[in-house]
């Protein structure tokens, strides 16, 4: 048999239906394929018995002829869904030992669908960070290296477990979170396909919360029509999160038509910043080709905020997760470090629990939201983020999509950028604005760099439109033909 | 606009996290350095703008009050760090 790791989600559905193989075989290669690369470190928790058993359940019903959308399809489950009775740790030492009593609602989904649980993967230490270098749990090792140097690389955050267990063919999927680029960038940096589709589109119950406002489930695969299935299986109308949207979700694979002839794709002048590298700005005239060869109208757009979001979402994502994260108080779950009373008990859980970089969030959203502060602070980051919203909804008028690169650089080494926080931000300059705007975005893999790094392109879409994303990125995937992998030296 | 090494201690307490004395020095530099970074805000007029307080265009769904879900007193107590008789143990508050 061939690798059955090599398939994409649409081939070994195809291939399972017509019983080449099964479930069972499936996942089991997903299990090998795990072991071998154990020293990525994609992985927190490992649950190969979870995922024979589920696996068997898939093969039953695809004997009958029965089965959802992802029936037996191993995927990776970014560490910030509660998963009953498996520990999620949001990669924090304060989450020490929680076993949920329940199950996120979009992981209950893709279960529902038929999908198979093989771990838990590393992120970011409550999703906070660009690189998966501030993880309790150590750093992820990104599977693509520069050529000829074997220095290690981040794979992009902070689903960076998420990205590595995908590109490293450890599973065929992988759920991740975005909240302002968590998604994008680190698909962009391991030269696979991820989808943050609009606010409210997946549920966030049961996904351990950063920046409510913000948070947004999706799926990240390695191909577009992978991510279409599976964000089918994520998506719907949950009534337990009170910002979900009572709509129902299309069937996102027959979006992918490919064709987009008419249709008119924006090129926001704004994001040509400064100190561009050339092989971005060649990557993006790129895409701007691929687009028009296949019919595709091309039109220069304004989008005269963008240059503030950055700024507008340092302090409201800051700002929500001081709020969101004061529920790790040592009491009800996760780690508890004794003090002299209630307060010092308090302070030294969270003073010990939380990472640097978590705690300076946690500082910095107090200090936002503190009296005497809070309009100069919050507020205006709140008014910012409506004109860069309109702005976004003022561009929308004249065009169905809009093109972008997704991350200012390739992957870089692990250590190089995490000395000054600024610079670590600023890798999330084009993944941000659709964020702080809410709207769907995509980035799959267009190009090598001259060091052999994946590179990103991103299409941003009008709020629910992610038919149109898909369809036009299933065309600028289908132009570019990436098939580049990375060579598998972690098997050593 | 700069914090001091008692506004950053005084913030910390607020947050409930414990920071050492030695590093309240670096962690206000860092701050600064943030907050000095976000001062680029003031640019944009925002005079007659709305703060944004629903990201979808959407209103919230009203719901029946009434008790739909519950009973899960172990569950909910068993991720606990120190549960006593179906409770949460904290340390004495009262003398």
């Amino acid at each position: 048999m061939s690798d059955l790791t090599k398939l994409t989600i649409a081939e070994a559905r195809d291939g399972l239906k017509a019983k080449k193989f099964s479930a069972r075989e499936l996942t089991a290669a997903h299990i090998t394929s795990m072991d071998a690369a154990r020293g990525l470190n994609a992985y927190i928790t490992e649950t190969p018995e979870v995922a024979v058993e589920m696996a068997t359940r898939s093969d039953e019903k695809l004997a009958n002829g029965e089965g959802g959308l992802m029936e037996g399809i191993p995927v990776a489950v970014k560490d910030l869904f509660c998963t009953k009775d498996t520990l999620t740790t949001a990669a924090s030492h304060i989450l020490d030992g929680f076993k949920p009593k329940y199950e996120s609602t979009v992981t209950t989904n893709l279960w529902n669908e038929g999908a198979v649980m093989l771990g838990k993967v590393n992120l970011d230490e409550f999703a906070m960070g660009s690189s998966n270098e501030t993880s309790y749990y150590g750093n992820v090792i990104n599977p693509w290296r520069r050529s000829g140097d074997d220095k290690d690389l981040v794979p992009g955050g902070s689903s960076g477990g998420s990205a590595a267990a995908v590109a490293a063919h450890m599973a065929m999927g992988a759920t991740g979170t975005d909240t302002g680029g968590s998604i994008r960038q680190p698909a962009a940096f391991t030269g696979t396909v991820g989808i943050k589709p609009t606010y409210g589109r997946c549920s966030r119950w049961g996904v351990v919360a950063f920046a409510s406002s913000l948070d947004q489930a999706g799926p990240m695969t390695r191909s577009v029509r992978d991510a279409s299935i599976m964000l089918e299986a994520m998506a719907g109308f949950d009534a337990k999160d009170s910002t979900s949207v009572e709509m129902d979700v299309p069937n996102f694979e027959a979006a992918l038509t490919g064709d987009i002839r008419g249709l008119k794709i924006g090129i926001p002048k704004e994001y040509r910043i400064d100190g561009m590298s050339d092989e971005i700005a060649k990557l993006w005239d790129q895409g701007i080709e691929w687009l028009k060869a296949a019919g595709a109208e091309i039109v220069e757009i304004s989008l005269p905020h963008t240059k503030y979001a950055l700024a507008a979402y340092y302090i409201v994502a800051p700002a929500e997760a001081s709020s969101n994260l004061a529920r790790y108080d040592g009491v009800r779950y996760g780690l508890r470090v004794e003090g002299e009373n209630l307060a010092d008990m308090y302070s030294r859980t969270r003073g010990e629990g939380f990472g640097a970089e978590v705690k300076r969030r946690i500082l910095v959203g107090t200090y936002a939201l503190s009296a005497g502060y809070y309009d100069a602070y919050y507020l205006k980051a709140q008014k910012v983020r409506t004109r860069i919203a309109d702005d976004f909804k003022e561009a929308f008028k004249s065009v169905d999509a809009i093109l972008t690169p997704t991350a200012p650089s390739a992957a870089f080494a692990a250590g190089e950028k995490n000395n000054d926080p600024l610079e670590m931000y600023l890798n999330d300059v084009f993944t941000v604005p659709a964020s702080l705007a809410g709207l769907p975005g995509i980035s799959l893999p267009a190009g090598l760099s001259s060091e052999g790094l994946p590179l990103g392109l991103q299409l941003l879409g009008r709020p629910f439109d992610e038919e149109t994303v898909l369809r036009t990125a299933g065309v600028l995937e289908e132009a570019a033909g990436f098939d580049a992998e990375p060579t598998a030296w972690w098997k050593g | 606009m700069s914090l001091d090494k008692a506004t950053v201690a005084k913030v910390a307490n607020l947050a409930r996290i414990r920071v050492e004395e030695e590093d309240l020095e670096g962690l206000a530099s860092e701050l600064n350095s943030i907050l000095d970074w976000v001062e680029q805000l003031g640019e944009v007029d925002t005079e007659n703008t709305p703060p944004m307080t629903s990201v979808a265009d959407m209103q919230l769904r009203w719901r029946q009050d009434e008790i739909t879900d519950g009973g899960y007193q172990e569950d909910i107590v068993a991720n606990a760090p120190s549960p006593e008789d179906g409770f949460f143990g904290v340390p004495k508050v009262i003398e």
